[in-house]
């Protein structure tokens, strides 16, 4: 009784899904970022590919994060040689990093733009090109027009697109299919272990288009995402941290 | 048609060559030298040189020794005849059929071209005037053969022009090397007494043949016009170059944009047919007061797809003013390559690699717009020093045989510059306690052992860098270093990155 109950709201859902003009992609196209439990928070449990994502990183650190865990979904997207573009104004991030993320920098290429208001200009060119694997731009704030105008230039490219926003002074709406903020996590070592260990972050994903939102723990190993089972106490730490 | 030829002469082609480049080599002797058979042999000698009584052929050192402070450049072989093939194409302006004499002459056929400039006369002159002027020592003559031209041109001594039908008498004078005969048959004929073409060109054809070979009797006929004589003639390039002329004014935006598309459709189908692609095409748009104005794109690799050209060029129409109305395009295409045949693919790979023509178009198109230099790769470089461990490329299919360093592990951020930090440490080696940036007190928790580097010593002498990875109570992971020993006076702790 229970289980034809589920998959009639199952079913239920793919129908809302579809009249939402949402597609749900072949079998074929599904694709395994490594992210584990994080995937199944987005519709039919599949990282939408072809879509804008937005990741907030108003501190230096949080970039600096962002990027890493940014360069470790990359790494997936770009398995096939794939080619990247990394489009900024006031660049930081330093190529041979990418190489503990598995990405070959020469793969990379970087557009340095003058102005702020050329970096989405550039980054719609980009998404009309057919192939890239990703096109990465580092963009103070985006309105919804803006994201708009990328989200129709990927519809037909199949593009993944990924918008890094610094000033979160105005986070209005988007129509970017997910928002993600990343956060440092002290890394965890067995005990007596000198050393700083693995990249740990909160990755919190706050708005899911016809998803869910949640907060997961994952480390990097260098060859992918571990998903860390969150200890009780850990939890109650975060969030009394992100109170204070 | 009576046929007409032009023989010019550049005694000194190298050196005024390189004298017009280096104006201040006019007034000294130098010579061009190559190294042949361990010895550096002097291939040219400009005329004070020559005065001097240095000729080609003779040693450097020899030289050197009649003028001590003669200089001496290099001589590129096969220059002489790509600089005849230029100046040849120049001189397509006097006559469309003009051939390569090598090493030192040009050849024109000038039939039917003499009139417009007022005769042989005038012809010639006009045309010795103007290679004077650039700087070069020329002789010309003008006569019914190439043969006769040739001589007078180099041993002529009374007029430069021989009347139709007069080069037999005009040659009679000239010694037998005007004859364009080899060393050997001309030193044959010295020893033998003959002195000028008078003494044996009226000996029996088959004594000469004898004594002297067909080689003789050949050139003999060839100039005095009894045998034919072929050239193979330049064939200049013609100008990637398209007009279109309007009838009425153009004024609207639709209607450059049509004008563009036409001109570029006639020049790439040439292109195509020539299988070359584009590099860089220039629009000119002359407006109807006068003033021109245009624009300009670049290609990162061949290019002759018209769509794609067009594209770069829409980005640049807003900038174009057409005012009261522009009356002629033309557009041009001054760098041109061989185009790279794609292979067409089967089955299209997922991801379009760094060679796709997408990928081209797509930085070709960002290049127009913001500047080819700001669109780079990076490769490595072999060093260890951070801000040194790669250097940009400009090309997508530029690589290295370097690679990456895979060691310890780097910042995925990194400071352009090194900033300051306040810093406290319990001894010496240990990684920092605490450290203060931008007035946040950061706590470390947990560190890395530190990584020394030093910079190259051939490059720079700023003091080695002691890095350490640390970890704050937040989890944030900073890469610090301390520059120069611990106990040194000015060393310094800096932040240079931030860790994912």
């Amino acid at each position: 009784m229970q289980a034809s109950k589920a998959s009639i709201i199952q079913q239920l859902q793919q129908k809302i899904l579809s009249w939402q003009g949402f597609a749900s992609p072949a079998a074929a196209e599904t694709k395994r970022m490594g992210l584990g439990p994080l995937e199944d928070a987005f519709p039919n449990g599949v990282f939408p590919t072809g879509a804008i994502h937005e990741m907030l990183c108003p501190t230096r650190e949080q970039g600096a994060a962002t990027a890493g865990l940014l360069s470790g979904i990359v790494t997936a997207l770009m398995k096939n040689g794939g080619v990247c573009l990394w489009i900024s104004a006031d660049r930081r991030l330093y190529p041979p990093a990418l190489l503990s993320f598995n990405i070959l920098p020469e793969q990379v290429i970087f557009i340095d733009v003058a102005r702020e208001k050329d970096v989405l200009w550039a980054m719609e060119e980009a998404l009309k090109c057919e192939g890239l694997a990703a096109v990465v731009a580092e963009v103070r704030e985006v309105s919804f027009a803006q994201s708009r105008r990328l989200q129709l230039a990927v519809e037909d490219s199949k593009v993944t697109g990924f918008l890094l926003r610094t000033d979160l002074k105005k986070l209005t709406t988007t129509t970017c299919v997910a928002r993600w903020q990343i956060t440092h996590l002290p890394g965890a070592l067995p005990d007596g272990l000198p050393g700083v260990g693995f990249p740990r972050w909160q990755v919190e994903l706050l708005r899911v288009r016809n998803g869910n939102p949640g907060s997961w723990i994952f480390e990097w190993n260098n060859k992918g995402f571990v998903p860390v089972e969150e200890p009780l106490a850990e939890t109650e730490q975060h969030l009394t941290r992100q109170v204070g | 048609m009576q046929k007409r030829y032009c023989a010019i002469w550049f005694r000194y082609l190298l050196t005024d060559w390189l004298a017009i480049r280096k104006p201040e080599l006019k007034d000294v002797p130098f010579v061009l030298a190559a190294s042949e058979k361990n010895r550096i042999i002097i291939k040219a000698a400009n005329q004070l040189a020559e005065k001097q009584g240095i000729i080609p052929g003779s040693t450097a050192a020899d030289a050197k020794a009649v003028i001590p402070d003669l200089k001496v450049f290099d001589f590129i072989p096969g220059k002489a005849e790509k600089l005849l093939a230029a100046i040849g194409e120049w001189c397509i302006r006097y006559t469309p059929l003009i051939a390569v004499d090598a090493p030192d002459g040009l050849l024109l056929d000038i039939s039917g071209c003499t009139h417009l400039w007022g005769g042989e006369k005038g012809y010639l002159q006009e045309i010795l005037k103007r290679l004077k002027g650039k700087g070069y020592y020329v002789r010309g003559a003008i006569a019914d053969t190439i043969g006769a031209a040739w001589a007078i041109a180099r041993f002529g001594k009374e007029k430069a022009i021989i009347e139709p039908g007069g080069q037999t008498e005009a040659l009679l004078k000239l010694p037998p090397a005007a004859l364009r005969l080899d060393t050997a048959a001309v030193d044959r004929l010295h020893k033998l007494g003959f002195y000028t073409v008078q003494q044996f060109i009226g000996i029996k054809r088959s004594a000469l043949r004898r004594r002297f070979g067909e080689q003789l009797l050949l050139r003999i006929d060839e100039a005095l016009g009894t045998a034919a004589e072929h050239l193979q003639w330049i064939h200049p390039l013609h100008p990637y170059q398209e007009r279109l002329p309007c009838l009425e004014p153009i004024q609207t935006a639709t209607g450059i944009e049509i004008a563009i598309r036409n001109l570029l459709e006639t020049l790439c189908n040439r292109l195509k047919s020539e299988g070359k692609g584009l590099r860089v095409a220039i629009l000119r748009c002359y407006r109807v007061d006068g003033k021109l104005v245009g624009a300009d794109i670049a290609t990162g690799r061949p290019s002759c797809s018209v769509d794609h050209l067009f594209k770069l060029f829409a980005l640049k129409i807003a900038s174009i003013e057409p005012a009261l109305g522009i009356e002629l395009f033309t557009l041009e295409a001054p760098k041109v390559e061989d185009l790279m045949i794609d292979q067409e693919i089967l089955w299209t790979p997922e991801g379009c690699g760094l060679e796709s023509p997408q990928l081209a178009e797509l930085l070709d198109k960002l290049a127009n717009k913001i500047g080819a230099k700001n669109i780079q790769r990076y490769l490595p470089v072999e060093s260890y020093w951070p801000e040194r461990a790669y250097k940009p490329s400009l090309s997508l299919s530029e690589t290295t045989t370097g690679k990456w360093r895979a060691g310890r592990p780097r910042p995925s951020l990194l400071l352009k510059k090194p900033e300051r930090i306040e810093v406290t440490s319990l001894l010496p080696d240990n990684p920092p306690m605490l450290f203060i940036y931008k007035g946040e007190k950061h706590i470390i928790r947990k560190a890395e052992d530190a990584e020394r580097i030093e910079p190259e010593w051939w490059l720079t002498q700023s003091p080695h860098r002691d890095y350490y990875l640390v970890e704050d109570e937040q989890g944030r992971r900073y890469w610090v270093f301390r520059s120069g020993h611990y106990d040194d006076a000015d060393s310094q702790w800096y932040i240079h990155g931030f860790f994912a």
